[in-house]
Order: C-alpha cells, then structure tokens, then sequence
C-alpha cells in the first residue's frame, strides 16, 4: 500500500512537468489505477519512510509534522507539532496527539472513552453526517414551517430550565457517558428545549456540544490557515496584516516559483514564509534589515517546509546587499546575533501567559517536547556572498515590505535599487501617510509608475436558509498598501 | 511572463527584444500589450514609435515618439495583464484572484481544475501560482472564447501551464480523467449548483472549492448544495478602495477652495531639503480615498471537501 503510494506520488511529480492535455489524459488514467484509496486507519507511518527522501503524501499527517488544531470550529486555535509525546490540554485534562499521526488532514477528533481512559478518537462523519443529512433538511424545512407559530413569549430567564445539576454531569462522566450521551441528556432535561424555535434549538446543541463534548479539527498548516490563526488570536504579532490584504501583497509583487524576492517581514517571519510558499523551492526570498539584528522569522517553522524550501529562504542586512562590493570576510559575530533572534520557535502559542485565566479556551497548552527534535531544516540562514553576488548582478525581480513601525519612504529609497527594472513591489503600512508621503516622493524622484494605494475591504456573510447576512461582527481595517512598478532611471 | 523560462526573467542585463510581450504603459489607466517586432510600430496620441527603438532598451525604460511624446515599456505580470486584456466577458480583478488563490491554498505543483474561463484573467494568476510544476484545467462552453483564450495563452507563455477544453460543466460535468486529482476546483457560473456534485468528485480529500457569483441567490443555493459533502462552507466579498495623493500648496492665512487640487509643484519641492519640508506648512501631500470604485464585484464561497471516513 505505502509502495503503491509513493510510486503514484512519484509518477505525479515528473510527468507534470511536461503535461499537455493529450498525454495527461493518459497519465492520469495510469494514476488512477495506482492510487490507493488513502485508508488511514490502518496506514503506519514507520520511522523509515520518515528517514527516507521520497515524497510524502502532504495530505497525511506525519510524525513530526506541524498541524494547526481547530477546536470547536475555530473558538480556539493551536498549533502543534506531531510526536507520541505531544499532548493537548482541553478542559483540564491532556489528550495524547499520537492518534492524530497518519490521519488525514481534514480529520475530525473527539474525546472517547476507551479501556486506557479518555483519547481522542476520529470522528466517522458517515455516522451522522453522510447518512442523514438529507433526512436532517427534510426534517428541518418542515419544522421551519411550525416555527412560525413559535417565539420566545414562554421563556423565562431564570435558571430552573435545566433539571440536571453538575453534580449529575460529573456522576455521569464518572460512569463513562460520552460527551454526545451529556448533551442529549442535557437537550431530554430541559423545560424549555421544546418551545425553542428549530434554529435555536440547534445554537442550544451546538453551545452544549461545544462545551461536553468539544471537537478538534485537524488543520494543514498553510498561509491561509496561519495568517488567518494569528489574526484572530495574535494580530499584534503580524502588524495586524489581515489574509485579504496579504494575499494582496503577493500578487502585487508577481511572487511565483524561480523569482528572487526581497522582503522586509517585521511580521514574525509570516511575510517570508508565505513567500516561500508560493516559490515551492524554487527562487529565493530575502528578508533584509537594518542594523545587526535579523528580524525574528518564527512563523516560518509554522509552515511544513522541506529542505528545498527552507534552503530557499535566507536573511540578509541591508548593508551588505546595498554595499557596491560583496565581502567574503567571515561574518564577525553577526551569525550568533542572528541565532539568538530566531531562537527555536515554540510552536505552542497557547502556553503564553494568557490574559484571561477564566475562560479555559484560551489559557489551555501543549506540551511537546519534541519540538526541538523535529524543528524543520534551518530556514533563514544567511545569504551565502555567492548568492548575494547573483542578486546583485541580476537584480530582484520584487520587493515586499511589511514593517508597520518603519517608515516607508526611508527603506524604499534604499531597497528600490536593489530591485531589476520594471519589477513590481508592494509595500504594507497600517497608517496611511507614510505611504503617501512615499507615493509622493517616488513620483517626483521619478524612481516608479503605476503607483497606487490601496485598502482591501473584507466582509464575511452567514448563508442560511432565510437568514443570510453579514456577520454581525467584521473586522474593519485591513491595512493600507502602496503598489507600484520600479522604472529604469538614466541616473 | 513567468520567470519559469529563465531567458523571460527581468534583471538588471534583460533588455527587451525582438518578439517579447512588452505592456505599453501610458498612464495609470491606459496600457496595451504588444509583441515587440523588429519592422513594426505603435500609434497613439503621442506619435509613432519604432519598435526597432525599443529593442535593446532595459524594460522599464521611457521610449520617445517621432513628436517627442513618451511610454513607458514594462515586463508582462499577470496583474498588468488583467488590466490590458480583452474583455471577452466579465472579468476577475486583483482583489478577488488574490484572496480566492490564498483560500483555495494554490501553491506551486498543484493541479486546479476552473469553469468557465472567461478572458482568462483568474486563469494566468492560477498559472503562476501552481508554476513550474503544477497545471491549470480550464473549460468554457463557448468554443470562440475558449480559442481566443487559448491564444492568449500563447501569447503570454503559459501554454506548458494551461489547458483549455471546450466543455459545459454545468451540464456535462468535469471530465471524468480528473477524479480524485484535483487540489482546488473554481466556478464561475450562473448555475454552481448543478456544478458542485461534479467538483465534489474531481477534489482530493481535503480540497478546497471556491464559487463566486455576483447574487446572493446563487450563493445560497450554492450553499445548501454543498452542506451534504462539504464543510467549513464561508461566504466572503473582498473590494479594494483606492486613494488619491496630491501635494497642495495651502496658504494658512488664506483658506480658499481655489488651492486645493493645483498641480503637484515639482521644481519648488525638489530644491528644499526633505528634512524642512515637514517645517513648510505651505505644502502638504494629502490623501483621500478616490470617488469611484467597485461596489461590488461577486461573493466568493468556499468550501473544503469533508474528510470521507
């Protein structure tokens, strides 16, 4: 099965480089017949496959591997690292992270109670999901019907709708009732659960079910799934650059495989690793700075890179690259100023002191103490002078900067020569003047066209049967960004 | 227009040449695409312009008319793309393709399944996204749209990238070759629903589906097509607001409507240190948003395909 695997995957990746519809369409047949049906539950991972180079299927999980844990539909998010040793912490109590290794990502997890206490244990949508959800809708539409004669003159506010005490819960759990068991014990013993209208019976089972018996989800650790993470929990830490208006700054600057961006990411590495992403091991990425300090780039251990990519990502100061001259002296102590900055990451984010003890969603952690064990290939090394010297004879083909406490006519002036002619760049600020001020100058410096600033707008809707609306809640600023292209200057 | 060819890459050497895809840039809001070739010239409101003036230029590079007037020739992206080529339909603008190739996760090697393929705007931003190794699968009912194209596609490079097929995917459905292959599957179709049994089926586990549709109906009969196999269903609508810089001369002791909106005044600012100029409180660069903009382009539904157990 793993044999068979490895060949498709092998087939996949070679053929695809010289694909046209014609032949692809036999290939894929080929394919088509290799591929296992990816039956996770019996699928090992051993250790030698993990040694080994071969292309891994990116949709399964690994020992070792970085997995972002959505619990209860993205009330909390944590990212962790896959090992026999690594647990999650919900509620108070640790549950092992072992049986998430060799499952897909996409999988769902719950709490069960099995002959070594309570794990976690995939969820079979087929049970609920697949079966009867037509059945559920049916169901549904003729309720809906009959809700109409219902509202809320009948419920009162006064705690006595809910017969069954905590005291109750406790002896239930004791007993070994499974979450799913409380919250149907829960729905059987409230007063009011019958005169709710069908769409608030369903908010009352998901808040229950939350709480009893809370989901995980198990998450591919992407730009999206990342930008996204750290926007809701850390927004601070990325200078508050919101996904719609990151995926802004990719585009503007043409980041694709086999180009050489240069980027200023004081974002924590988010900038760079989303970069990396889209290069897919071909190019480069710098991410430059002023002064002796390499700007932290944590968020890139965040990303399942391989060694091809990490390889790919390398740091740089600005003097060295804006130096006329490349030296080849050995980095006089700049190398241990750059280790100290980009310390291994933690990849538990929730094990910072959290503000708010009180609600245990957020103060919960993980432990992993193979975190250093498994921490990715080094991404971020310095930039050896012979690449320095291609980058300066060739030029960037863009340049990104999302460095939301600089100023942004100062780092342009210096990092826009560095840049090939006619290559685009985009530049990332939370105010809006310094960008203009920039604008202003790059245009009377004559140094750029097709200058624009821009602010992306991002509203989300709810769409539900007759109730579909924006959310009620959005986030209201995305940032300001200055795109433009650089001109060929006789000067 | 992708540096997947290493001869197309911009540097500081890569000067343009005869037979280059060149943008034309006269101002912000008029550009043109043209293939650079050796006898031939461009006429516009300036002039005449030689090709054979052009070759050997750096891109970038500002290039004069036989009356003096001047362009400005620039390397080819997908973005300057969009905004040169024909509009054989409505097409995708950089808002929505950034935003729905960060969500459909689109990165290099990865197959993507699209229908219809319109002008092909969307298409060259997937192209570059799932270069050098990966492939784009486009089908529009419409043979003419879908060889005109084709064409384009020639004309930018990207045929080792993309495949155009003359298919109705709402009726016949994606060709039953991609089961199971496809990373990410895009419709933009007046009927998505009827579409969505068929994406369902061409996604590997774990794929992402994106919908985008300019009504509200279609999302919400989208939506509830895809509640029974998907998951993690959200509806978004992106737009970008764009802004205006001016510098003014503004009189303190003279407020009148008269100064706002002068021309920017170059020479004057040129000759002052950039250090005093924050002490000139007679000139301002100033920043507002611009009057007209997109007020709605489509809502962008997404969907991840739920795990099969």
């Amino acid at each position: 099965m793993v044999c068979g695997m490895r060949i498709s995957w092998f087939l996949f990746s070679v053929d695809s480089l010289f694909w046209c519809l014609g032949r692809a369409r036999r290939v894929y047949r080929r394919i088509g017949k290799t591929s296992p049906k990816y039956p996770c539950e019996s699928f090992k991972m051993s250790s030698s496959i993990l040694q080994s180079e071969s292309p891994r299927n990116p949709r399964l999980t690994w020992e070792g591997c970085s997995v972002l844990l959505d619990i209860n539909d993205g009330d909390r998010l944590v990212f962790a690292r896959l090992s026999p040793a690594s647990t999650l912490k919900i509620g108070n109590k640790s549950f092992s992270l072992k049986p998430l290794i060799g499952c897909p990502f996409g999988s769902l997890f719950q709490i069960e109670n099995g002959g070594n206490g309570p794990h976690l244990a995939r969820v079979m949508p087929s049970r609920e999901e697949g079966i009867n959800c037509q059945e559920m809708e049916e169901m549904k539409e003729e309720q809906v019907i009959k809700d109409e004669l219902r509202d809320n003159r009948a419920i009162v506010d006064n705690n006595k709708a809910q017969s069954l005490s905590s005291e109750d819960i406790d002896a239930m759990r004791s007993q070994g009732a499974t979450g799913d068991e409380i919250v149907e014990a829960l729905i059987a013993n409230s007063a009011t659960f019958e005169k709710k209208t069908v769409f608030s019976q369903e908010k009352y089972r998901l808040r229950k079910q939350k709480k009893y018996a809370p989901r995980v989800l198990l998450r591919r650790p992407f730009t999206r799934s990342i930008c996204e993470a750290y926007f809701k929990k850390y927004p601070a830490r990325i200078g508050f650059l919101r996904l719609d208006a990151l995926s802004l700054l990719l585009s503007f600057a043409n980041v694709t495989a086999n180009s050489d961006v240069l980027v200023v990411d004081l974002v924590g590495g988010l900038l760079t690793g989303a970069v990396a992403e889209r290069l897919g091991g071909k190019g480069s990425v710098c991410n430059t700075y002023v002064g002796n300090n390499p700007n932290p780039m944590d968020i890139v251990r965040i990303f399942n890179f391989d060694d091809e990519i990490c390889s790919r990502i390398m740091r740089s100061p600005l003097a060295e690259l804006a130096s006329s001259q490349v030296e080849n002296s050995k980095p006089n102590g700049e190398n241990k100023v750059g280790e100290q900055a980009s310390h291994p990451v933690n990849m538990d984010e929730s094990s910072l002191p959290s503000t708010d003890q009180s609600s245990d969603l957020n103060s919960e952690s993980i432990v992993s103490p193979l975190t250093k064990v498994f921490k990715c290939a080094k991404a971020g090394d310095k930039a050896p002078p012979e690449v320095i010297t291609t980058w300066k004879e060739n030029g960037f083909t863009s340049l990104i900067i999302a460095a939301p406490q600089s100023d942004a006519w100062s780092l342009v002036k210096d990092l826009l020569p560095l840049v090939a002619n006619s290559a685009p760049f985009a530049i990332y600020h939370q105010y809006l003047q310094p960008l203009a001020t920039c604008m202003h100058k790059l245009q009377l410096e004559k140094m750029a066209i097709s200058l624009q600033i821009s602010e992306p707008w991002l509203r989300e809707y709810q769409v539900l049967p007759s109730r579909t609306h924006p959310f009620m809640q959005m986030n209201a600023f995305g940032g300001y960004i200055l795109s433009g292209i650089k001109i060929f200057n006789h000067q | 227009m992708l540096p997947t060819d290493e001869l197309k890459k911009i540097s500081f050497t890569r000067s343009v040449r005869d037979g280059d895809l060149v943008i034309v840039y006269e101002r912000h809001d008029i550009m043109k695409a043209v293939k650079v070739c050796e006898g031939s010239t461009l006429q516009n409101r300036f002039g005449v312009f030689k090709h054979s003036d052009w070759i050997g230029k750096p891109f970038g590079s500002k290039v004069l008319s036989n009356k003096g007037g001047f362009i400005y020739l620039l390397a080819p992206t997908p973005e300057l793309w969009t905004l040169v080529l024909s509009h054989r339909t409505q097409i995708l603008y950089i808002a929505d393709i950034s935003f729905v190739i960060m969500f459909l996760e689109v990165v290099p090697g990865c197959l993507i399944l699209e229908s219809g393929t319109g002008s092909g705007s969307l298409t060259t931003s997937l192209a570059r996204a799932v270069a050098p190794t990966g492939h784009v699968y486009t089908f529009d009912f419409h043979e003419q749209r879908a060889s005109s194209a084709r064409e384009d596609f020639e004309k930018t490079g990207l045929t080792s990238l993309v495949s155009v097929g003359v298919r109705d995917i709402q009726g016949q459905g994606f060709p039953e070759e991609f089961v199971g292959l496809a990373d990410s599957v895009f419709l933009d179709l007046p009927q998505p629903w009827l579409a969505i049994p068929s994406a369902e089926r061409m996604l590997k586990q774990d794929g992402v589906l994106c919908s985008f549709s300019p009504c509200i109906e279609q999302v919400q009969r989208s939506a509830e097509t895809l509640q029974s196999k998907f998951t993690d269903i959200r509806t978004f609508e992106v737009l970008l607001r764009t802004y205006e810089v001016k510098e003014s001369k503004t009189d303190s002791s003279q407020v009148d409507g008269s100064s706002v909106g002068l021309p920017p005044c170059k020479r004057r600012l040129r000759s002052k240190d950039s250090d005093d100029m924050h002490d000139d409180s007679s000139t301002t660069v100033m920043v507002r948003p611009c009057s007209e903009a997109r007020g709605h382009t489509g809502y962008l539904t997404f969907a991840r395909l739920r795990c099969p157990s």
